[in-house]
């Protein structure tokens, strides 16, 4: 079992939580993830590690309830344990030789950049960060994402923060204003995803972006969460989940994260049902 | 006097138009008259050719003559002398090619039903065999074991009982590989792979969930844990696809991830488990072995209507157990033997919608031996279907190797070991099973177990 030692609320669909997982936080690296089960019945759900304490032996999981496990999950509490939680999965991030980079943030994607930045900056990389949300009551991690940058822009679809736009409007901006870029890191929705691609492609600047495909086993032995890259097949728990932005079959992926769109509404919907009876009874 | 029938006391099943729409076992077992019935057909040959045939050296005419005596707890204990997973070995060993193969009674009729008779005596003993500890005088030395298939537990249990502390490390949440995420529950019931993994727990075993080797802990860092020495039995996890146009539509699997949502995760159980499986009306699986055999009746079940096989060449050519061809034929799945698959074809939004095969011939030998299908020009049709699976080959998983310097594989990604020993090109590190060989089968990986168990054993008396 792995207790959960902190939970914090960042907002009304977003949490964070810090999970005690000792032979985890010794290995963890940004850019890897893990897969928890919460228990018998559950699936395996992968999640980006968010930072680790490698003294205090815990992960921490930034998550957006967004279906029947995350919503679970987020209504645990602190002292309350999960029965899996495997990790750390996947290839970590690499960032040899860069002076001055673009960290791209969609929404939730903000939490799993998070840790990408807060390690880039710590090697003395410049870093600009550029986070977008649909409002501003959306908006998380506004300080951990400015300390972990040189400079940090925040956007919001509807301007309720002042700063109405997308996030490819700032970059496309900074670049413009002469901003040289050795690389942009983009992790968000898929299709903000494949904006920024097309957008860095026409200045020829390297992206990285960050896949999540639906996941089983996280370590190369079920071929579910394959991605077209550069016209080649690979899987992401294994190979990435870190790929070429400008090589991404990006239609394909966003094809292949809605096929179990049925059944996870069933999922969710028993499981909204059985919660409305719980209040009732 | 020995029961001279030419034939086999055959065993009860379900019927086949009940059972392709359970999960239930298929065959029933004996009762205890039938294992006593077609136990007086073994001869008790002085020179046992039947024990040739089974890699872990089950003393077979001894268990037998005391089933045949009624005596099923020593029947028990003599087994459990060289085999660790009887209830499973009864059920899913390819009997015809292994032990029943040398059989003499096989000369003039069928063989003795050793592995029916071997599935009777572990199961009685689960009803009711009282669970006695093993006295056991520790060494105080650690042996590491990686991966929790029939190599590992065989391995681990046969150190144990040498006096070894072992523990294993097993990326899943569930101890068992293959037994528990590939083969199905219709075949092999997982409440009795998990009490047969329980007996090897017993020895002392520690099993680590949740660990992948690689990742979490480096082969070198298990050193520094204190482990004196190492086995890998990873398995070959590895799905390979086809390389044709339309793989990665929606509705195409690997014969791996089907098979373990349904038995690892139980989708057959959905939405009471979390895990979905999109199964379709019509389904096609490319192959010809146990694992695609496995994934057509698990799809039959989950209410597929038409569930093909499609496999390049003929019957004769079929790795899959005999068994398991007859069990599916008679369960309705539609063999279209001599076809292969030559594309994909995808809705406007991405979903399966069909398979073009191609109808083959056999032409001259291949390397192989077997003679090699070519394709018939313009033969070409499409079978429609939703849901195609992939069950064409496993290879070793490339993790280990991939973070283990020194530790040398074949190109094809099999760890290079002893076949006598198990033992790598890393001192202290030994490999079994199908990590080694590739898909093989559950009886030769126990055999590897055991064999690197006594080899590790001399390895860590030799070091003092
Ligand atoms: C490598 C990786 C890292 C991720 N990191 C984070 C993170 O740090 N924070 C976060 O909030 N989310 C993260 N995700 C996404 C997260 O896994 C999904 O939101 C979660 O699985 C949804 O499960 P559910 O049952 O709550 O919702 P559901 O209603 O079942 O699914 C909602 C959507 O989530 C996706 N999804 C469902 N099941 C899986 C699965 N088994 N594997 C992957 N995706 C699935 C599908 O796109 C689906 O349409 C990551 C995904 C991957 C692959
Ligand atoms: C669907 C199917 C049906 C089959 N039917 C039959 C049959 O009827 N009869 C028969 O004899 N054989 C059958 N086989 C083959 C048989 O199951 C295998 O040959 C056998 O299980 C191999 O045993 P193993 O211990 O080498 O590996 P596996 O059973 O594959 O076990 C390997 C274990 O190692 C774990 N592992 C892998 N990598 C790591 C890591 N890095 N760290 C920690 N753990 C790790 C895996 O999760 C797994 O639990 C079938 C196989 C399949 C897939
Ligand atoms: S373990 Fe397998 S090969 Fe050996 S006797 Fe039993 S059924 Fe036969
Ligand atoms: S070969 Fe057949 S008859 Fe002879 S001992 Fe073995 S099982 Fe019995
Ligand atoms: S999740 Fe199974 S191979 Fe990647
Ligand atoms: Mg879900």
């Amino acid at each position: 079992m792995f207790k959960i030692v902190r939970k914090e609320v960042l907002n009304p669909s977003v949490k964070l939580m810090e999970i005690e997982a000792p032979y985890v936080a010794k290995k963890a690296q940004p850019g890897q993830f893990i897969i928890f089960r919460i228990d018998d019945a559950g699936e395996r759900i992968p999640l980006t590690i968010a930072d680790y304490d490698r003294e205090k032996g815990t992960v921490t999981i930034i998550f957006q309830e967004v279906g029947k496990s995350t919503k679970r999950l987020g209504a645990m509490e602190a002292g309350d344990s999960i029965l899996d939680f495997v990790g750390p999965l996947g290839v970590a991030s690499h960032f040899d030789g860069l002076k001055k980079v673009a960290v791209i943030g969609g929404g939730l994607g903000t939490a799993i950049a998070y840790p990408q930045a807060k390690h880039l900056h710590s090697m003395g990389v410049e870093v600009d960060s550029i986070v977008g949300f649909r409002n501003k009551e959306l908006i998380i991690l506004e300080k951990e994402m400015a300390a972990a940058s040189s400079r940090l822009f925040i956007a919001t679809d509807d301007g309720s923060n002042g700063n109405k736009g997308f996030v490819t409007d700032i970059l496309k901006r900074l670049i413009e204003d002469g901003n040289k870029y050795d690389m942009v890191i983009a992790i968000g929705p898929l299709i903000m995803m494949k904006v920024v691609s097309n957008l860095t492609k026409q200045y020829g600047i390297k992206t990285i972006v960050s896949m999540n495909p639906v996941m089983i086993d996280g370590t190369g032995m079920c071929g579910g969460c394959r991605v077209t890259v550069g016209g080649k097949t690979k899987f992401a728990c294994v190979d990435g989940p870190d790929f070429d932005g400008h090589e991404v079959d990006f239609d394909e992926a966003m094809r292949r994260q809605s096929m179990y769109k049925s059944e996870e509404k069933i999922s969710n919907e028993k499981h909204e049902c059985r919660l409305g009876g719980e209040v009732n009874a | 006097m020995p029961n001279m029938s030419l034939e086999k006391v055959s065993m009860p099943e379900q019927d086949p138009n009940v059972r392709n729409k359970n999960f239930l076992e298929v065959a029933l077992g004996y009762t205890e008259d039938m294992a006593r019935e077609e136990a007086q057909r073994c001869l008790q040959c002085k020179s046992k050719p039947c024990v040739q045939g089974c890699p872990v050296n089950v003393q077979i005419p001894e268990f037998i003559k005391l089933v045949a005596e009624g005596n099923f707890e020593e029947a028990y204990n003599k087994i459990r002398e060289t085999n660790s997973l009887p209830a499973v070995c009864g059920r899913v060993c390819p009997q015809e090619s292994q032990c029943e193969q040398l059989c003499v009674r096989a000369k003039k009729g069928e063989p003795v039903a050793i592995g029916r008779l071997e599935r009777y005596v572990a199961d009685w003993n689960m009803r009711n065999g009282k669970s006695k500890t093993e006295d056991i005088k520790k060494l105080n030395k650690k042996v590491a074991v990686v991966g929790s298939g029939p190599a590992g537990l065989t391995c681990a249990g046969d150190l144990a009982k040498m006096g070894y502390d072992v523990t294993i490390f097993e990326a899943f949440h569930t101890p068992g590989g293959v037994l528990m995420y590939g083969i199905p529950e219709f075949r092999l019931p997982k409440d009795l792979v998990q009490s047969e993994i329980e007996t090897v727990v017993k020895l002392g075993v520690e099993i680590r969930t949740n660990m992948v080797i690689g990742k979490v802990l480096s082969l070198d860092e298990l050193y520094d844990e204190g482990y004196e020495a190492i086995f890998i039995g990873s398995g070959a996890g590895l799905p390979s696809f086809m390389g044709i146009p339309g793989e990665n539509l929606n509705g195409v699997y690997s014969a791996n991830e089907f098979l373990t949502r349904i038995n690892l995760m139980k989708a057959y159980k959905f939405p009471d488990c979390d895990t979905p499986v999109k199964v379709g009306e019509n389904v096609a699986v490319v192959g010809g072995g146990n694992v695609a055999m496995d994934a057509a009746r698990s799809a039959k079940r989950l209410g597929a209507r038409n569930v093909y096989i499609v496999y390049r060449r003929s019957e004769a050519e079929m790795p899959a157990r005999l068994e398991e061809v007859h069990h599916a034929k008679e369960e309705g799945i539609n063999f279209r033997l001599l076809n292969n698959p030559t594309k994909i074809i995808g809705t406007d939004d991405g979903w399966v919608k069909g398979m073009e095969c191609v109808e083959m011939e056999l032409g001259e030998p291949d390397s192989s031996g077997r003679r090699r299908p070519v394709a018939k020009k313009g033969s070409e049709y499409v079978l429609d279907v939703e849901t195609v699976i992939i069950a064409i080959g496993q290879s070793p998983n490339p993790l280990i190797k991939a973070t283990t310097p020194g530790l040398e594989t074949q190109k094809w990604g099999g760890i290079i070991a002893d076949e006598e020993t198990g033992a790598t090109s890393r001192e202290g590190v030994y490999a079994g099973g199908d990590a080694v060989t590739g898909a093989a089968t559950v009886i030769l990986a126990m055999g590897a177990g055991k064999k690197a168990a006594k080899a590790i054993d001399e390895y860590i008396r030799s070091k003092g």
